[in-house]
């Protein structure tokens, strides 16, 4: 579905199901150069059991209109817009990766704004902070294929992945490496591999952000995570009222790598 | 950044898809000749045959040990993923009929594998869809045959047998300024010559048959999608932007932004007209991939040296491959086919049709036979056999010639083949005198 939020329209993955407002809601945000489908299998499973869900992407970003954000603290603001566009008073946020960040500083302003709206906040291969080195930086605008590749090596920890999200027979390497490239070119004005990775190095907002989460925060990592490796979420778990944490054995693309641990966590996490 | 999060080409061959087995540590890949797989609860079986969870439900659709092979496939393809299919036909027709119903049109080279000539220009007539053939190497007829409803180009690496090599680049740039994806039939090249997605093509079939298999065993196809077309941008693919009413509603475009046309396939085509493969040919072609490195190399260097025989004996006046200058694709394979062209080509001896008949009797290594892509050096004689009803004329009409013969070169001592057809191409003048 497409909302109207903050002048663009907002696309948003439903899980084949239409939104309804007597549901509780699932917002999920996806990390840099991704869009929704890297939550189908997740997103569809809740979907039909209970829950609304609206896996955004990210303005600027494949379906959705309007300048990419270029901060989390802007794409914060967008999914709060997106809360009260749609009149929902009860959200668990989802994010991976950048979207991580985005979820975790959307859960914190909102808190201050609308206590109690956030009731699950889950933090999916996240890091702080979220440093990307100078050099992938540069590469990105230089040679955005060249980094593609190497961001999908280090995102990536096995050569044999189970069914995933195109079922059996997905070789996650190719579909990941595919998806960046067209992310990557459904934004010919700006670059959202640029402004994504600058919008993650450039966070300094964790440490103000997580004590002010009133509600339960699931972490879930990558085990042989070379991206965002557990040891650099301790900084978060350990600001964390509520800290639920769940390792899994994939690589930074868990989502797709372990897309049964991570519903399982999900399921487990959130209890409407 | 080679090494395990990179890894090369060899290493893929070996390791894509597969890990030692994590109930009995296996090595090597099960074969899993099962049906069905038991449903873990009520609440899972639903959700399986909703896509909301992924694994198998029954071996039409997915199998464990097919799911391998088709993770090697799109591996060594660079693609992101793959489904396995009974034959290299079924592949192509898995393909074509997930893309477009009755009233859509294709545009083809007309070097094709004579199996899939037919099956546009007869069979699938039949049911509405039409194609015109085009010259591969006319790019001025690709473009000048695409209508408004012109749905997919069709073209193979290297055409059989007469070895046009197909410039996807070029070509694929045609389809795209109209919407329009390629599909390439690689089965003579296999992904080791030449990676059609680097190139521009969108899909990549193959009959496993040959080179993947390479053992001349077992009948087996395989599609890849590269996930590269755009398929909403396009606007002429409602079969994969618009919701499917055989499937959930499901927008296969919505749900997966790179992955439709594999989505729409698996779950109608493996579902609705059942070309699946089974679990054993899948295994066997998967032990065929573990040495299509080495043997496509030793394939290239046998070819080389019997192309470079022929081409210097009396007794043969052309030599179709491109390895030598005077083949029109020549710099096109220098371009596109570093490693090689392939070897399946064709030559023509001097001579009448009985002197060609007496060549092919008179080969004792090289089998006679209709194959290509086996580790076993290969023969056939196309006068005498698929084309014999035709009149010297037509077979000349028809890029054929009464001593025209085709070769698919194998893995023997290279001295021994040489050695045969010295042979053969002897028994064959004295016929003639």
């Amino acid at each position: 579905m497409k909302i109207s939020v903050q002048g663009h329209l907002l696309y948003a993955y439903t899980g084949g199901k239409p939104f309804n407002p007597a549901q509780p809601t699932a917002v999920f945000i996806h990390g840099v150069l991704n869009d929704h489908s890297v939550w189908i299998l997740q997103t569809r499973y809740f979907a039909h059991h209970g829950w609304n869900v609206l896996a955004v992407d990210l303005p600027g970003h494949c379906k959705s209109e309007g300048p990419p954000p270029q901060s989390a603290e802007e794409a914060a603001d967008t999914v709060i817009a997106l809360l009260d566009a749609l009149k929902i008073d009860k959200a668990a946020l989802i994010g991976h990766s950048f979207g991580s960040l985005i979820a975790l500083e959307a859960a914190a302003r909102d808190a201050v704004t609308h206590p109690g709206r956030v009731s699950h906040l889950v933090l999916v291969g996240t890091a702080y902070p979220m440093r990307v080195s100078p050099a992938l930086l540069d590469l990105s605008v230089s040679a955005p294929f060249k980094a593609i590749d190497m961001v999908n090596s280090f995102s990536h920890s096995t050569l044999a992945p189970p069914p995933s999200a195109l079922g059996p027979g997905t070789w996650l390497y190719g579909g990941s490496k595919a998806l960046m490239r067209r992310v990557l070119a459904s934004n010919p004005q700006s670059n959202v591999f640029y402004t994504g990775f600058k919008a993650c190095d450039s966070y300094k907002g964790g440490e103000a952000a997580m004590p002010k989460v009133a509600c339960p925060t699931l972490f879930v990592l990558g085990s042989a995570d070379q991206m965002t490796p557990p040891k650099a979420a301790q900084s978060l778990i350990d600001l964390c009222g509520k800290p639920t944490v769940v390792k899994l054995p994939a690589g930074h693309s868990l989502m797709t790598e372990a897309p049964e641990g991570v519903l399982q966590s999900l399921k487990d996490f959130l209890k409407p | 950044m080679a090494g395990y999060s990179d890894p090369g080409f060899d290493t893929l061959a070996l390791h894509a898809g597969a890990a030692p087995d994590p109930s009995t540590g296996a090595r090597a890949v099960p074969i899993h000749l099962t049906t069905s797989f038991v449903f873990e609860s009520t609440d899972q079986a639903a959700a399986l045959f909703n896509l909301e969870r992924p694994g198998h439900v029954y071996s039409r659709i997915s199998n464990p040990t097919n799911a391998v092979l088709e993770q090697r496939v799109a591996a060594l393809e660079g693609g992101i993923g793959a489904i396995t299919t009974s034959s290299g036909q079924a592949a192509l027709h898995l393909a074509i009929a997930t893309l477009m119903g009755a009233g859509s049109h294709i545009v083809a080279s007309s070097a094709l594998y004579g199996g899939s000539h037919n099956l546009l220009h007869y069979t699938l007539s039949r049911f509405g869809i039409s194609t015109t053939f085009v010259k591969p190497g006319d790019l001025d007829a690709w473009k000048a045959a695409i209508r408004p409803n012109t749905k997919l180009f069709f073209g193979e690496t290297v055409g059989n047998p007469g070895m046009d090599v197909l410039d996807i680049e070029a070509i694929s740039g045609i389809a795209h300024a109209a919407g329009v994806p390629l599909l390439v039939d690689s089965t003579l090249t296999s992904p080791w010559l030449i990676k059609p997605f680097d190139h521009g093509a969108d899909l990549v079939y193959h009959s496993a048959t040959k080179f993947l298999s390479g053992h001349g065993t077992v009948v087996g196809g395989v599609v890849v999608d590269g996930g590269s077309f755009d398929w909403d941008k396009s606007g002429k693919f409602a079969e994969l932007s618009q919701a499917y009413e055989g499937f959930h509603n499901m927008v296969f475009s919505e749900e997966s932004t790179v992955g439709a046309f594999l989505l729409r396939a698996r779950r109608e085509g493996l579902r609705d007209f059942g070309a699946c493969m089974s679990p054993h040919t899948a295994w066997l072609i998967l032990q065929g991939i573990e040495t299509l490195p080495l043997r496509m190399a030793r394939h290239m260097e046998n070819t080389a040296k019997v192309v470079e025989f022929l081409a210097a004996h009396p007794m043969v006046s052309r030599v179709g491959h491109p390895l030598l200058e005077s083949h029109p694709s020549h710099a096109l394979a220098q371009k596109l086919l570093p490693r090689g062209a392939g070897s399946v080509f064709s030559f023509d001896i001097r001579g009448s049709r009985a002197q060609g008949q007496k060549f092919i009797e008179a080969l004792k290594v090289f089998s006679h036979l209709a194959n290509v892509g086996d580790c076993r050096s290969l023969v056939i004689h196309p006068a005498s056999t698929t084309h014999f009803r035709m009149t010297d004329e037509a077979l000349v009409a028809s890029g054929i010639g009464p001593g025209t013969i085709r070769l698919s070169i194998g893995l023997e001592d290279p001295a021994d083949l040489i050695d045969d057809l010295k042979k053969a191409l002897k028994a064959a003048e004295k016929a003639g005198s």
